[in-house]
């Protein structure tokens, strides 16, 4: 615990997510090259959608993320509100361009999916529509935070948003259970044969945690920013090397 | 390997325009999204030196 209290001071989580940072990187390039090969040449042809399920690889993994994304942003906004501590809303206002990048993919990429398979582009179904309202809210909560001018404020309205939306996580997930909708239910890909399944889900999962390792790492780079944009006026910050090289 | 050829590859078995149109943008994306923080990065180590250092 000392630890964790230890590196949740700007000062001293720079330098350590520094050197973070390039490791995730190379962990998403690995995991991503072997999840694409997965998604290309090992999984098979789908019996019913042929080629085109192939999409799969990229929007379920997509889709997780951006629930993910909006989850830990909700953790890190109620330890920011209870403990008040400046890397609370940092991190929180790190991830989420990231969080809104997923959603969108996650939308994009249904919706290409959705036309071959179902022959829309969009329906109002309920798994598509909370998932396109969980796009509004990344987008409500980067709106939100830049209308305000003191960081501290904007971190505390923030947080307040991105604490009372994340109740639409659940419903985005539960929602192919609770109504009756166009989209297929969680478990449709896991159903087929045995080998099938497998490979589809370890393509999935590879993927996933790829954006995982993407997310920690684009997250803590723009942490560290957010950290040198609101804190440039102290001593630690004029301290760093990285800003003594840029000047 | 269910692929007979490169043009078999990119055509995708008539999917082609839906599972490159996804791959393509979640691409292109992503690689987007790292280089906008870095050059972020970048503008605010400018403004750091040039409000404070100089």
């Amino acid at each position: 615990m000392i630890n964790l209290f230890k590196y949740s001071a700007p000062s001293t989580f720079y330098p350590l997510a520094g050197k973070l940072v390039p490791i995730f990187w190379t962990l998403a390039a690995i995991l991503g090259a072997i999840g694409l090969y997965i998604s290309f040449f090992v999984a098979p042809t789908d019996a019913q959608q042929g080629q085109g399920y192939r999409i799969i690889f990229i929007h379920v993994p997509a889709s997780w993320m951006s629930m993910f994304i909006y989850c830990i942003m909700a953790f890190w906004s109620l330890l920011g509100l209870t403990f008040n501590t400046r890397l609370s809303g940092m991190m929180t206002s790190a991830l989420a361009p990231t969080g809104a990048l997923f959603a969108f993919l996650s939308l994009w990429t249904g919706a290409l999916w959705g036309k071959p398979m179902w022959g829309a582009w969009w329906v109002w179904d309920a798994r598509l529509t909370s998932e396109l309202i969980l796009f509004f809210l990344y987008i409500g909560f980067i709106a939100l935070q830049a209308a305000i001018d003191d960081p501290r404020r904007a971190d505390r309205a923030g947080a307040l948003l991105s604490l009372v939306g994340v109740v639409n996580v659940p419903i985005i997930y539960f929602s192919v259970k609770w109504w009756n909708t166009l989209h297929q239910g969680a478990s449709v890909s896991l159903t087929k044969s045995p080998s099938m399944a497998s490979t589809m889900l370890w393509g999935m999962l590879v993927m996933a945690l790829a954006f995982w390792a993407y997310t920690i790492a684009v997250a803590l780079m723009r942490a560290r920013t957010i950290m040198l944009e609101r804190e440039g006026n102290t001593e630690w910050v004029h301290h760093l090397p990285d800003v003594k090289e840029a000047a | 390997m269910q692929w007979q050829s490169i043009s078999d590859f990119f055509a995708m078995g008539g999917y082609g325009l839906y599972v490159w149109g996804s791959f393509g943008v979640c691409a292109v994306t992503m690689i987007a999204e790292p280089l906008l923080a870095n050059h972020r990065r970048k503008q605010a180590l400018k403004d750091i030196r040039n409000n404070y250092l100089l």
